[in-house]
């Protein structure tokens, strides 16, 4: 898409400097630029664009499968998350999600106060915690490792500091050790 | 299409300058013989006596004077500009480095809230409505706009509201949530200051003058025309105009509805938006992104105008392709309505509803390569002088398109999810406005500057400042993109975790400043002409439109004579001179201009326009108190302001219509046409009707508001209603009798306006109307409190639209009634009969609809 992009407007500036260079009275006429170009090229290129990202976008949603279920709750300015413990039960933790690399899970989104949004990066795509709503998005994180997260809309003065960290294990080891972030007072 | 279908002031060329033949005006439809020839120098002195400001501080006070007020608005939205220039680059002295200190993080929120809404309202919009006014009459060969008053009326709601907006700033209590202030951050419980009271007011002052202009460009284009052209010939900046406003009247609604409506939940705690009981702050994303996708293409298409004007008078050809640019226009302004859905792709939309508004953001892309690729192919066929406002239009080129395919990249979900929300969003949107809006506009400022101000420019300057802009703004930008993808959110003021930021961030501040410097050396560049330059010769860009039909700097009056079909162009700019078009000199001492009916170009009457008064300023001071009184919290002061501003209006109503019946007037052999006092479709009437369009667009999205939230808000159904159904019911039902009665009696006393029985129509009209009014204070008393759940406030908000029409017709009615006691009616003038029937069943029509919604919810829950 960026190389696209590039090569269009690349072609945009060179015909814009032969235009310049044409003599008077030497260009073609309104079908060649209107139907050829506006509609003859712009309609072919959008089309397959489109269709790509629907391709693309089906493969990102949630949908019902027995994929693992984790919950991320937004409130100003800090994350809880829900997710599967080291004996297997739900555990609520703060600012840091515990997911097993390799397959796909959905967080459910929801948020306490204003609307956030919950974004990792190197993840991909971002949800909005809405208060009211939950939102459901779908990720995979590929290798084990730790993936920082944000909140990529705007909350008040704590929102460049509202970050959590996505922590992704291999299944087949040990669950790395949670303790440190679990809050005892809430079950879930 | 053939050449002898071109438009008639491309076809027939820059330089043509001879008359038509008898043939070609017999082809064109309509002749009109030309005025005998007068000296033209009488004729400036009598029509300048007539349209020339009162002198001194009065007369700038007191204005109405298109050109005055047009320059005005693009001189203050330039000083916006600065400002929000100004708080542009305190944004990038803070992001420079990543633990940046200069400012703090709640000043940092105001500061960029200030910068976009500053931009956006008070720079953008006003930027193009002063040109739209400054530039419309001369283009379209028309005298003034339609309503010189409701000008300046626009101009004093700007610079009150504007000026309330940046005075926050001096005091720190700007807004602070983001110019979109998504709710509930917006909210009471979030933002307890007046900060966003500041905004919502503000902003809304300020749209006033939006709504004005836009009614006013409206009917000007499509009423006060050159005799003779006819909507499918005019100039193509009409055309975009023409778009424009249309898409004004349709787009701005949303946002003043949602605009009230968060302002009601902040003041009187009614929760339209808070979701525990019943509201949805979804709701506030659709109002505000219904106006504001519509917004985008809002500023791109006068920018788009001025290049389809500017192009091909300086590629020395005829544009290519003007039926298709029409087509895109219009195509743009329905395709633009149906995309706001793009800036919601994270919120959690449903499946299908992605799919949809992903392809048809998509689909807006057409319309705009076709006009792209008109633009080019006219630059081909011509030759190309790279004139400085040439080079603003390769300025364009190098941005825009730059900006549109990112805009591409975004409108696919997938990528959106990504990119939505971060640096990447800001480069693309910086791409767009900047590229599609503020080049063309630096365009069109360099290229009617001879025009405004009757000076050549100082050679050199204006170069450097083009390439300072140019080199400063994708510097700042470009890499921006990649800012985005590496991650960078939008909206904070620090990064500390991210040191791989930094570089990119402080390259782009630096290119920020040169871009600054650049827009400064733009502003004394025109300063310099203006003080300065040499004086310019007559059409110095050897233009076709109107525009150019006149002595520099423009006169007051534009044209001695107006321009007929014998007058097709620039060319004849001495014929006119000499009064041998239409309509020519002040003989009456009125200023007078033509109307024309909308298609055609036939003409129609000849309009007697307001003359100096300091009405407008006094109007805009009464509304600025409500808003005023609103914003210090003293809801029962703002009582007052309400009051003072029904009053003003109703002295508005003072200089419309005579006591005596006036002699039809010859404007040019043989053709002889009434005053606007005795026909019955004015330019009055006309925009009565397209202000009714903004209504309907305002109480649709009161209805989509009620839809939206009974459908998908959670807390719903809502608790019991404790309502008295019965009486109620019967309240209503009376209240709609009495305004249909009111309705026919509207009609009976315009028909029987010649004998005694009209004046007792009247009567009885206003005295319905009274009572019906009264009832629906009936039904208020009636209501569930407002406060317990949306239902119950969108029922009082419904009220409160069925309220103030109410109000407008009664006024209306009373307007009538004074018009028939005072002798303003007779057989051949009306009086303010026809907008009273047409405001009378307006009121009728919504309250039924609105009964009809809430009894059918009543039902179904």
């Amino acid at each position: 898409m960026l190389i696209g992009g590039g090569l269009i407007t690349l072609m945009i500036c060179v015909m814009l400097v032969l235009a310049i260079r044409a003599r008077a009275g030497s260009g073609r006429g309104e079908r060649f630029w209107i139907w050829g170009w506006g509609l003859g090229f712009s309609l072919p290129v959008l089309t397959i664009l489109v269709g790509f990202s629907l391709w693309i976008g089906e493969r990102m949603l949630a949908r019902a499968d027995d994929a693992l279920r984790v919950e991320a709750h937004a409130a100003r300015w800090d994350w809880e998350f829900v997710q599967p413990g080291p004996d297997g039960q739900p555990v609520r933790t703060e600012t840091t999600l515990f997911v097993p690399a390799g397959s796909s899970f959905d967080v459910f989104i929801s948020s306490e106060d204003v609307i956030h949004s919950f974004w990792v990066p190197q993840l991909g795509g971002k949800m909005d915690a809405v208060p009211g709503h939950v939102n459901v998005h779908r990720l995979r994180a590929d290798a084990p490792g730790t993936y920082e997260g944000l909140c990529a809309e705007f909350c008040g003065v704590g929102h460049p500091f509202m970050r959590f960290t996505v922590i992704a294990y291999d299944p087949a080891a040990p669950m790395p050790d949670m303790s440190e972030y679990i809050i005892e007072d809430a079950q879930p | 299409m053939s050449d002898a279908s071109l438009p008639q002031t491309a076809a027939t060329g820059p330089r043509s300058t001879k008359p038509r033949s008898e043939a070609e005006i017999r082809a064109h439809g309509i002749d009109i013989a030309a005025n005998p020839p007068q000296r033209a120098l009488h004729l400036h002195r009598e029509l300048d006596r007539v349209w020339r400001d009162a002198p001194g501080w009065a007369g700038f006070f007191t204005s109405v004077n298109h050109g005055t007020i047009g320059l005005r608005f693009m001189v203050t939205s330039f000083v916006f500009f600065a400002i929000g220039g100004v708080l542009a680059m305190l944004i990038r002295a803070q992001l420079a480095t990543r633990e940046g200190d200069f400012l703090d993080v709640a000043l940092y929120n105001q500061i960029f809230t200030m910068h976009g809404s500053i931009m956006m309202f008070l720079f953008a919009i006003p930027l193009l409505e002063g040109l739209a006014l400054w530039l419309l009459p001369k283009i379209l060969g028309a005298r003034d706009m339609a309503f010189p008053r409701l000008s300046a009326l626009g101009y004093w709601c700007y610079f009150f509201g504007g000026a309330i907006i940046v005075l926050s700033l001096v005091f720190g209590v700007a807004p602070n949530g983001g110019w979109f202030m998504y709710v509930p951050l917006t909210d009471k419980t979030y933002t307890p200051g007046v900060n966003a009271d500041v905004w919502l007011l503000g902003v809304t002052f300020v749209e006033i003058s939006a709504m004005a202009a836009a009614v006013e460009i409206t009917v000007t284009i499509l009423r006060c025309r050159a005799p003779g052209m006819p909507l499918t010939k005019m100039p193509l900046m009409a055309w975009y105009l023409l778009g424009t406003a249309v898409m004004m009247l349709v787009g701005f609604p949303p946002l003043i509805l949602g605009s009230i409506l968060l302002e009601v939940q902040r003041a009187f705690d009614w929760p339209f938006f808070d979701v525990a009981r019943g509201g949805d702050p979804m709701l506030w994303q659709h109002l505000f992104w219904l106006f504001g996708h519509p917004e985008v293409y809002i500023i791109f298409l006068p920018a788009a105008g001025a290049l389809s004007t500017i192009i091909p008078v300086l590629s020395r050809t005829t544009i290519l392709g003007y039926g298709a640019l029409v087509a895109a226009v219009i195509g743009l302004v329905f395709l633009s309505f149906g995309l706001w859905v793009h800036h919601m792709f994270t919120v959690g939309i449903p499946h299908m509803a992605l799919a949809f508004f992903s392809a048809a953001s998509a689909l807006v892309v057409v319309p705009t390569a076709v006009q792209i690729f008109a633009w080019i192919g006219t630059m081909w066929m011509g030759q190309v002088q790279l004139r400085l406002p040439m080079l603003y239009v390769m300025g364009f080129f190098a941005t825009f398109v730059m900006g549109g395919l990112t805009g591409v990249m975004l409108a696919m979900v997938p990528f959106n999810w990504q990119a939505h929300d971060t640096h990447f969003v800001v480069a693309h949107l910086h791409y767009v406005l900047i590229g599609g809006f503020v080049f063309p506009m630096l365009a069109a400022v360099t290229y009617w500057m001879p025009l405004i101000c009757g000076r050549w420019r100082i050679r050199g300057l204006g170069e450097s400042a083009f390439w300072l802009i140019l080199i400063g703004f994708h510097g700042t930008f470009f890499i921006m993109h990649l800012t985005g993808l590496l991650g960078m959110p939008r909206r904070v003021a620090v990064y500390p975790d991210n040191p791989e930021w930094e570089w990119l961030n402080l390259t782009s501040s630096i290119f920020g400043m040169v871009m600054s410097a650049g827009f400064a050396l733009f502003a004394f560049d025109i300063i310099m002409q203006w003080l300065f330059g040499r004086r310019s010769w007559r059409n110095p860009w050897d233009a076709p439109t109107h525009e150019w039909a006149m002595p520099l700097p423009a006169p007051s009056y534009n044209f001695a004579s107006l321009p007929g079909p014998r007058q097709p162009d620039a060319g004849a700019l001495l014929p006119l001179a000499r009064g041998e078009g239409l309509l020519p000199g002040a003989p009456r001492g009125d200023r007078e201009t033509l109307v024309v009916d909308p298609g055609s170009g036939r003409p129609d009457h000849v309009a007697v326009l307001a003359t100096s008064t300091a009405l407008p300023i006094a109007t805009s001071a009464a509304i600025g108190s409500f808003f005023g009184m609103m914003l210090a919290g003293q809801y029962w002061l703002a009582l007052l302001g309400i009051a003072a501003t029904l009053i003003m209006a109703w002295r508005w109503g003072g200089i419309m219509g005579v006591t005596h019946d006036r002699g039809r007037i010859e404007v040019a052999p043989g053709i002889q046409l009434p005053l606007h006092y005795q026909t019955r479709n004015t330019l009055a009437y006309t925009g009565a009707l397209a202000l009714l369009l903004a209504d309907g667009a305002l109480f649709g999205s009161l209805l989509f508001g009620v839809g939206f939230l009974g459908v998908v808000a959670p807390g719903w159904p809502a608790p019991p209603s404790g309502l008295a159904h019965g009486p109620l019911l019967l309240a209503a039902l009376a209240a709609l009798a009495l305004m249909a009665v009111g309705s026919w009696a509207a009609m009976r006393a315009e028909r029987l306006r010649a004998a005694p029985a009209g004046s007792s129509w009247a009567l009885a009209g206003l005295v319905c109307g009274l009572i019906a009014l009264g009832l629906l204070g009936v039904l208020a008393a009636g209501l569930d409190d407002p406060r317990r759940h949306a239902r119950d406030a969108l029922r009082g908000a419904i009220l409160g639209y069925a309220v103030v029409h109410g109000v407008i017709a009664v006024m209306l009615a009373l307007r009538t009634v004074m018009d028939f006691r005072q002798g303003r009616i007779s057989l051949s003038r009306r009086g303010a009969a026809p907008a009273w029937q047409l405001f009378q069943g307006w009121w009728l029509a919504t309250s039924a609809a609105a009964l009809g919604t809430v009894a059918l919810l009543e039902v179904l829950s």
